[in-house]
């Protein structure tokens, strides 16, 4: 991760693309959201959802660890050129969270996350937070998900005024 | 991208969902604002927890213990992702999958107001806040909920409001054409 400083609002990126299998979505629905329509083709095919679909907690897992992927890249690539990597701290949450069409077996999802905005924390000197809306688009170009985080972001550290 | 796989284990302890394909016990009517639905406690077992990490968000706060110790968090915690997930899972097992569900169309907000750690306990508490029939889709309601998740301790842990979607008893019939 950059550090906090050095984020630029508006800045966008493509994080990676998932394909979602109907195993994938069955085992993960049995673990955390075993409702028949991510369950079973045959419950799915009555439902409203017409066919097979992942549960959202599913795509929005798939995001997260696209992004910690993207993190660990792009870090990777600070390294090389010789600057600072903060640490990625701890999410207080997040909001906005849309699902906004089903994904179906077969489908691959690309992902994208953009830098909306950034404060300093008040109770934290050194650490900033930084605003990000991340979206998962479809094959056929269908928005997917899409929701708003909040993390916080190391700042550069100074070195300390009487240090030896 | 290639996943971890899960370890095959994983979340045996839990019950099966019972009764998927009965007939569902509660619908739309039933959601009456200030209802309440509480669930577990629910340990969350270490391995488990990391395992999800591993899958979903391999970062070290949430997999390696010595690494955790030095970030803010100060110690091995769940993932947020995996704490939306065990809500998940604890309001199927609370209500949802007794229920006429038919998913939800997003997350108002989501707070993750204390880490979680390995092996802690959580009680879910879901409040029935509001209600509204659907003028596009005569057959179902909102429910709007807030979700509490507790620790061991009754400290909050985790907040979540969202509206579920949910078919409707009596379902709406248009008015007959003379």
């Amino acid at each position: 991760m950059k550090v906090w400083e050095d984020i630029v609002i508006g800045e966008r990126a493509e994080l990676g693309r998932h394909t979602f299998t109907a195993d994938g979505i069955k085992a993960f629905a049995r673990r955390f959201d075993p409702q028949p329509f991510h369950l079973d083709e045959d419950a799915a095919a009555r439902s409203h959802f017409g066919a097979l679909c992942a549960s959202g907690w599913h795509t929005a897992s798939i995001w997260m660890r696209l992004m910690v992927e993207h993190q660990n890249r792009a870090d990777e690539a600070l390294r090389a050129r010789g600057e600072a990597v903060a640490e990625l701290g701890p999410s207080p949450g997040f909001r906005e969270l849309k699902w906004l069409k089903p994904v179906y077996v077969g489908d691959t999802i690309t992902y994208f996350t953009e830098v909306i905005d950034k404060r300093a924390s008040s109770s934290r000197p050194q650490w900033g937070l930084m605003w990000i809306r991340n979206s998962g688009v479809n094959q056929k170009g269908e928005p997917v998900i899409s929701f708003i985080s909040v993390a916080f972001v190391e700042r550069r550290h100074e070195t300390p005024l009487g240090a030896a | 991208m290639e996943l971890t796989p899960p370890p095959a284990r994983f979340l045996t302890d839990w019950k099966p969902l019972a009764g998927a394909a009965t007939v569902p016990q509660l619908a739309f009517e039933d959601f009456t604002p200030g209802r309440v639905f509480e669930h577990g406690p629910r340990r969350l077992p270490r391995e488990e927890m990391i395992a999800f990490a591993a899958e979903f968000d391999p970062q070290p706060m949430h997999l390696d213990e010595a690494a955790a110790q030095q970030t803010m968090l100060g110690g091995l915690s769940a993932s947020g992702w995996y704490l939306c997930c065990i809500l998940m899972r604890m309001c199927v097992d609370a209500f949802v999958g007794r229920s006429s569900s038919m998913g939800a169309p997003g997350v108002d907000e989501v707070r993750w107001l204390l880490p979680v750690r390995p092996d802690d306990e959580l009680s879910l508490r879901a409040t029935v806040l509001e209600t509204r029939t659907s003028k596009s889709r005569p057959d179902m309601g909102f429910v709007r909920f807030q979700f509490e998740l507790f620790d061991a301790q009754r400290r909050r842990a985790m907040t979540l409001t969202t509206s579920l979607m949910l078919e409707r008893r009596e379902k709406a019939v248009p008015e007959a054409i003379p």
